[in-house]
């Protein structure tokens, strides 16, 4: 009996590897220059490595905005599997440190490593003790490093981040993509946001004159009209979402909340199942 | 050819020192074996002198206690100041170990250093691994079992240093103390370092299970002040540290106003007691 799982259906060669020591002793040396040909060798299961092809459990767009004082931010607290609507409860926005927050769409497994990746930083920090603390853009450089190491290695962590947080009056909003590509911007929109909460964003910030000009509440109704635009036409979100506020005074995200909806006008619309 | 003098020539051959010349002579005399130049050979009944003679580098260093009260655990250190012109604060005997654990020393500050690397080294590969905050028992018997390594091989030496490891878990406050043996027990209070036999007294005098750290912190600054021999070693300074209900479960330094208090109603204590004398 073969007790390795992986040779079950391989023929077996008695030629190259007479002791049967592939695949389990295939990473430890004076290993014959035969076996070390067969491919998916050096990998621990004995089969080619293999990378993330696309995302499992999803989170959809993340909405981040500058305002007078501070930056706010909104995610809804849906994970989907696929179009399946599975985990209701999730939360995307995350608390870094007390002036940060992580926002997250894309794989949320990925999004569960990073920020363990993220914790173990501030646990270093925390060590240290040396009244030093790392400010938005300096979580914002490491997780840059961090995501574009992954795609280098043709093995990206399949999402897009956005980072808020105020470090010394300054507002910092930003986002990055699986790619490693930085982006920061006044107003920030990820995945199905991008296309349909972003140039509400813009527009807002164009009209009322900069991020000078809106106050906290002006920023809580922005954001909240434009989850209510992606609730209506992303149908991988959720009438269900938290805000993060955070200012100098510190980071708060919100309970899930919900926006009052309209569907009157979809009696009219023919032609997509109804 | 008996050990010694084999030892002996060989050392003549290839000019390496087998131990000190004074201890291989006297040992020569009485045609005996030498038993504590190495931690890997007992003596005939059955000591490891290399770890005792590191345990006598922990007694010489300035005390450092740990009390578990009901909400917490509290750290403090006589961190004697060996030149004026270090910049306060420096060489500290406290360190955090993770979020929710924190280590005091006593004995040669370097070894100590490389414990609390290693205790932040486990707590780290333990939140790795299972994704959640390590325990007190875990993190006292991963400390432990290093120590001991060292006790063990003849290329190393022990830890001069002995730990006081304070910690908050799922079910309450933990103290432990590992020696440089290894060995290590949890407790209800501990001290080492010079004036750990006074400074045990003063402990078993309080009554644990019904205290504060609010209250433990003014107790153990006053036992750290009272155990400190003025006339041997003229400054110290006090560390305090504390893991408690109060820091929301994380180990950091008493805060400053809390830890002033508790640090001159320690001489006030101090200087009553010379007026009763």
């Amino acid at each position: 009996m073969d007790h390795f799982p992986t040779n079950w259906g391989n023929p077996r060669s008695e030629e190259v590897d007479s002791y049967n020591t592939y695949p389990v002793a295939s990473h430890i040396g004076n290993v014959p220059h035969s076996v070390r040909q067969i491919a998916g060798y050096g990998h621990t299961n004995g089969h080619p490595t293999s990378h993330t092809q696309s995302p499992v459990v999803t989170g959809t767009s993340v909405l981040g905005l500058k305002y007078k004082g501070g930056v706010m931010m909104a995610a809804d607290n849906l994970a989907s599997y696929g179009s399946l609507a599975r985990f209701r409860d999730i939360e995307r926005l995350h608390k870094v440190t007390d002036f940060t927050v992580l926002g997250a769409s894309g794989d949320m497994s990925d999004f569960q490593y990073v920020k363990h990746l993220l914790d173990s930083q501030m646990i270093k920090e925390y060590n240290a003790d040396d009244g030093h603390t790392l400010a938005t853009h300096n979580i914002y450089e490491y997780l840059w490093r961090v995501m574009y190491n992954r795609r280098s290695k043709m093995n990206p962590l399949w999402n897009t981040f956005v980072l808020g947080g105020v470090n010394k009056g300054e507002s910092f909003l930003g986002a990055i993509d699986l790619k490693g590509t930085p982006y920061q911007s006044a107003s920030i929109a990820t995945g199905f946001g991008s296309h349909l909460a972003q140039p509400i964003l813009r527009k807002e910030l164009e009209q009322r004159g900069g991020e000078n000009n809106i106050t906290e509440e002006q920023a809580v109704e922005i954001l909240k009209k434009s989850m209510k635009v992606l609730w209506y036409r992303d149908a991988r979100s959720m009438n269900k979402f938290q805000l993060a506020k955070i200012t100098s005074e510190g980071v708060t995200i919100s309970e899930s909340m919900s926006v009052e909806t309209e569907w009157g006008f979809a009696e009219n619309i023919r032609g997509y199942g109804a | 050819m008996s050990l010694v003098a084999a030892k002996a020539h060989f050392a003549t051959i290839f000019h390496f020192p087998v131990s000190s010349d004074h201890a291989t002579k006297s040992a020569m005399r009485r045609d005996d074996v030498v038993y504590d130049v190495s931690v890997s050979t007992y003596s005939p009944d059955g000591r490891v002198f290399q770890v005792e003679y590191a345990g006598k580098a922990v007694e010489n260093s300035g005390t450092a206690i740990g009390i578990r009260v009901k909400d917490g655990v509290v750290l403090a250190v006589e961190k004697l100041i060996q030149s004026k012109l270090l910049v306060p604060g420096a060489n500290r005997r406290i360190q955090n170990v993770d979020r929710h654990v924190g280590i005091a020393t006593a004995g040669l500050l370097a070894d100590g250093r490389h414990i609390v690397k290693r205790a932040r080294e486990e707590a780290q590969s333990w939140r790795d691994i299972y994704r959640q905050p390590i325990d007190g028992p875990n993190i006292a018997s991963r400390v432990g079992n290093y120590v001991a390594a060292y006790t063990l091989y003849s290329s190393v030496r022990p830890f001069g240093s002995s730990t006081i490891i304070a910690t908050m878990d799922n079910t309450g406050p933990k103290l432990y103390m590992v020696e440089p043996s290894g060995l290590y027990w949890g407790y209800h209070g501990t001290a080492i370092g010079k004036g750990r036999q006074v400074a045990k007294t003063e402990i078993e005098k309080l009554n644990l299970a019904e205290m504060t750290c609010r209250e433990a912190v003014k107790h153990a600054a006053r036992i750290i002040y009272n155990v400190h021999d003025d006339a041997k070693d003229k400054e110290f300074e006090l560390e305090l540290s504390w893991v408690c209900e109060e820091s929301k479960g994380l180990h950091q330094f008493v805060p400053k106003d809390i830890a002033a208090e508790a640090e001159q109603l320690a001489k006030d204590a101090l200087t009553e007691d010379m007026d009763d004398d």
